[in-house]
């Protein structure tokens, strides 16, 4: 029989992982970019990258502290957007999402090749370069929390700081965007043209745009590579496109949205793995071995987010209103 | 400022702009643009090539021609949206020669489009306050600080339901600027360029698809705007419009200016009938025709 109790309990744990809260500030990053601006960034994974090796390479090769680390990402990640941004935001905005697209995969081709291994550790990546962090833990030993949510000492100390980070980033979209200079910024996304009909810097407003949600990515970057190891695959394009679901299914100019569809989106995610693979133990998908089985979480995934996007197109927290309009 | 001087019956007509004889490129008396050896080219075609233009201030200037005249082009060059392949141009003195189309608006010359951008999916309110200049808030980092904006923010909002009042759009504050109707997005477009306080307003095409019951209200604010003190430009294909509400017309074909002068006059000048030849050659240009065929045309079609 299958064991539901199990498969509930774990798709719980997801709601409030590292993991679960990186790709919602991923997401909100995404939500500047694309939501409030218009900017069409298919190259968030490459933001996300180079703040999981920004970190970790100048903890493990320079031996930098943790705040050094962290300016080390966001630094990286600034000039990042620089080099997207100069040659491409005057540009049409289909433009952006090619550049970004070819630029998030050459970051990370050149974390897999060979020629830097010994920064980089190539294709089999880093680790053990958290122990600046844990030593920050202010947290005594033990375990805490009940049920699903039962963690050690270290574990928690993860969580705190990724959802603290988490509910700062959005507490600071959230304020920027009903001032305004988010009303620029949304009527950027509207027609460039009008707003600079009316005196409005259209260009410097976009680089600051790419650059704030950028380093969000980066930061999203860094928290993702806490809970495990920085590995070069884990940053392929399809992180991206995970990204732009969690932001549809939340509402792509919301600041809820990309926090709870990374919620729900890991929490499925997390449901369907347990279920297929318990279902097909019990035989009852006697077509189907593990392998083809640890594939089909994706398509039910997939099954499941096209069916909110297509009762609910503009997103859990998106409002009706707006897409009276769009045709 | 005068919150309603709308003429009744006859506009005032300024009078006596230029100096010498009204041919093209003469000069004025009080000019507040002047263009000077301005052309562009698209592949083999001249688009524009204004050998002298000046444009008189606190008058209404009509610039006017058949479809191709280049004289969208010549607004895009004017405004910094498009750059030319040679000329100069001055602003009330300053040259604006290669200056991005947003300073050429901070310094008071903002312009509307033919194809209205209202930002649809903003409210009414925030197009407006969009076009206030000089916002404190609009720097990130002052953004996240809101008491260094709220006051300006508020007076920023007053002046805007003033003049939404006068464009009779407050009741709409509220609602995205796209359940607006067409003819309403024109007044917006205008109401929001308004909220810089420019000198030279430039309009194009802002009679295109709003329909006739609007079309006196827009008349009546344009001449407002002279009113107050402002000048403007518009591009135009509705002659009844020029006549009634110019002070001066500028005709351009085939990228050149071909003939300037009061509205009246200039309509008999023989370049600009050769100008409008084959499409308007025998009627008066004072008829609608092109909108009565146009009927007529979508008629024959539902029979």
């Amino acid at each position: 029989m299958i064991d539901w109790g199990a498969i509930f309990s774990n798709a719980a744990v997801e709601l409030i992982s590292p993991t679960t809260a990186a790709y919602a500030l991923a997401a909100l990053g995404l939500a500047v970019h694309f939501g409030y601006t218009g900017l069409l960034n298919f190259g968030q994974a490459g933001f996300m990258a180079l703040g999981a090796y920004g970190y970790a390479i100048s903890i493990l090769t320079f031996g930098f502290p943790v705040w050094g680390a962290v300016l080390v990402g966001i630094g990286a990640s600034v000039v990042f957007a620089l080099i997207l941004g100069i040659p491409t935001l005057r540009l049409r905005a289909d433009y952006l999402a090619i550049v970004t697209i070819a630029a998030a995969e050459i970051v990370r081709l050149l974390f897999t090749t060979n020629s830097f291994a010994s920064v980089t550790g190539s294709a089999n990546g880093l680790s053990g370069y958290k122990l600046g962090f844990a030593a920050l833990n202010p947290i005594p030993e033990g375990t805490y929390g009940f049920g699903p949510f039962e963690n050690n000492a270290y574990d928690w100390w993860l969580r705190i700081v990724a959802w603290s980070v988490v509910v700062l980033v959005a507490l600071f979209i959230w304020q920027v965007m009903r001032s305004p200079w988010g009303r620029v910024i949304k009527g950027i996304r509207e027609d460039e043209d009008a707003v600079r009909a009316l005196g409005k810097n259209v260009y410097a407003y976009k680089m600051q745009s790419l650059i704030l949600g950028g380093v969000f990515g980066t930061m999203a970057g860094m928290i993702f590579a806490l809970p495990r190891a920085v590995v070069p695959s884990n940053y392929q394009t399809s992180l991206t496109f995970f990204i732009y679901a969690i932001l549809l299914l939340g509402g792509a100019a919301t600041i809820l949205g990309p926090i709870i569809g990374s919620m729900i989106f890991w929490v499925l995610l997390s449901f369907f793995s347990g279920f297929i693979a318990r279902a097909v133990e019990a035989g009852w998908l006697p077509f189907m071995t593990n392998v083809q089985a640890g594939q089909l979480r994706f398509i039910l995934v997939g099954v499941a987010i096209m069916l909110i996007v297509i009762f609910r197109p503009q997103g859990i927290f998106g409002n009706k209103k707006e897409l009276a309009f769009v045709h | 400022m005068s919150t309603n001087t709308v003429p009744n019956g006859k506009p005032v007509k300024s009078t006596d702009l230029h100096i010498g004889a009204a041919e093209p490129g003469c000069k004025k008396r009080d000019p507040i643009l002047v263009a000077e050896g301005v052309s562009r080219t698209f592949g083999g075609l001249k688009a524009v090539d204004v050998d002298h233009l000046e444009i008189p201030r606190g008058a209404i200037t009509a610039l006017i021609g058949p479809n191709g005249a280049g004289k969208t082009t010549l607004f895009n060059l004017l405004t910094g949206f498009d750059k030319p392949d040679t000329g100069s141009w001055t602003f009330e003195g300053k040259s604006l020669a290669g200056m991005p189309a947003y300073r050429v608006a901070r310094m008071g010359q903002i312009r509307t489009f033919q194809l209205t951008k209202a930002l649809s999916l903003l409210t009414v309110m925030d197009n407006m306050k969009l076009g206030a200049k000089g916002q404190i808030g609009e720097n990130l980092f002052r953004a996240l600080l809101p008491f260094l904006w709220r006051k300006q923010e508020e007076e920023n909002e007053a002046k805007a339901l003033d003049l939404l009042a006068r464009f009779k759009l407050d009741e709409k504050k509220d609602d995205y600027a796209a359940s607006l109707s067409g003819g309403q997005r024109k007044l917006l477009e205008m109401a929001r360029a308004l909220m810089s306080d420019p000198t030279l307003v430039m309009l194009d095409e802002p009679m295109a698809g709003v329909n006739p019951a609007l079309t006196q209200s827009l008349l009546d604010h344009i001449l407002n705007l002279k009113a107050e003190g402002m000048t403007v430009l518009f591009v135009e294909h509705d002659m009844q419009m020029v006549r009634h509400i110019a002070d001066w017309v500028v005709v351009m074909a085939e990228g050149r200016v071909v003939a300037e002068g009061d509205p009246h006059e200039v309509m008999k000048n023989q370049a600009v009938i050769d100008a409008y030849l084959g499409q308007h050659h025998d009627e008066d240009l004072g008829a609608d025709t092109e909108h009565v065929e146009a009927i007529k045309e979508l008629l024959d079609d539902k029979l």
